[in-house]
């Protein structure tokens, strides 16, 4: 699978390790939601395999009846990019739902909260 | 202390200049047992303390503009906490005439209508008629409802409505939430088997402040809420338990 590496081959292949190893780096550190990092890892283990395994590339690319294999992996790229765009439209869809939620019921309890006080406070001072 | 039953929602954003004049109206003209309810969308200006300083008013601020939806919304929930029985939509730019109230509410009260819509258009055209664009755009949704309901709506972008409890108690959970929402509201109160009734009324041009809709962004705004009205229409109806748990 790894004979006779080119040299994009080895190129693809760090890029693709240093992506995986970024990512992973902000799990790690918190900086990034599992969740929302499933995408990212599936997308980029696909680009090391394809880095590391040239003739499954005019293999794949050979199914799909494209002539210029490396054209495959933009097909992917571009799918790999518009999934992890839909799920951000995703999550900004509920983020917006729950801050509205979230500002009426803050609105409406600081409203009864007001009155609460200005129950109490006559009583506080006699 | 005398318990209110009728909620009077008046949603405003930056109307520092014309909210007092609003509620002066407004409690001189309509009955004693309306308790007036302004939302403050976030206002950048002193809009609330305009409001309250009427003490006429009770105001709740929304700490972030949430958009005329979101705002309505939040009046439709104080509503439903308060177990009101009507509850009435009003401008807070003076728009609206007040006199208009008694008759919008008169349906709800014969209990043939969930959900009345105040219309410049129906019978006498009397009143403030909006710019010649804007009226293509009603024309367009009006369309756009019957096509989608088979009723006729002639103003369905009219903001001067009025729910009963029913009407309350779903959209409380379920108002359409963004700028403009009165056509997908059709559309939603339709769907929910929600009975919608238009009334005459008459509308002035706006006192102060700008419209929510400015014109270059108005053609956006025809575009969202034509496609929403298409989705909601195309969603199966929301069902009883999801109303409850909301």
């Amino acid at each position: 699978m790894l004979e006779n590496l080119e040299r994009i081959q080895i190129i693809s292949i760090i890029g693709s390790i240093f992506f995986l190893f970024l990512i992973s780096k902000l799990i790690r550190k918190n900086m990034l939601k599992e969740a929302y990092a499933i995408l990212w890892l599936l997308f980029g283990s696909v680009f090391l395999l394809f880095s590391c395994w040239k003739k499954g590339l005019d293999y794949f690319a050979s199914i799909f009846g494209i002539y210029y294999p490396p054209a495959l992996l933009f097909l992917i790229l571009i799918m790999a990019l518009i999934l992890v765009l839909i799920q951000f439209s995703i999550v900004v869809s509920s983020q917006n739902d729950k801050i509205r939620l979230l500002t009426q019921e803050v609105a409406l309890l600081k409203n009864e909260l007001d009155k609460t006080q200005q129950k109490n406070s006559p009583q506080a001072s006699a | 202390m005398q318990i209110c039953k009728k909620l009077l929602i008046v949603p405003c954003y930056n109307e520092e200049s014309c909210i007092g004049g609003t509620l002066q109206e407004l409690s001189q003209v309509i009955d004693r047992d309306f308790k007036i309810l302004v939302i403050n969308d976030g206002s950048e200006d002193a809009t609330s303390e305009q409001a309250s300083n009427t003490n006429m008013a009770l105001v709740i601020d929304l700490p972030v503009n949430l958009g005329v939806g979101g705002a309505v919304q939040t009046g439709l929930k104080y509503a439903q906490n308060k177990n009101m029985e009507i509850a009435v939509k009003f401008d807070g730019d003076g728009q609206h005439d007040p006199n208009s109230i008694a008759e919008l509410i008169q349906p709800l009260k014969d209990d043939i209508a969930d959900i009345v819509i105040g219309s410049r258009f129906m019978n006498s055209n009397q009143g403030y008629q909006s710019t010649f664009w804007r009226r293509i755009g009603i024309k367009f949704f009006e369309i756009i409802c019957h096509l989608l309901t088979g009723k006729k709506i002639t103003d369905p972008t009219s903001g001067l409505r009025a729910y009963n409890r029913k009407a309350i108690k779903f959209m409380s959970s379920h108002y359409p939430s963004f700028d403009y929402p009165e056509p997908e509201e059709i559309i939603l109160a339709h769907k929910n088997n929600l009975r919608i009734k238009e009334v005459p009324a008459v509308m002035r041009d706006r006192q102060a402040g700008s419209s929510t809709i400015s014109s270059a962004l108005s053609v956006y705004y025809m575009c969202k809420v034509t496609l929403a009205m298409l989705f909601i229409a195309m969603r199966p109806p929301i069902r009883k338990e999801q109303t409850n748990n909301a």
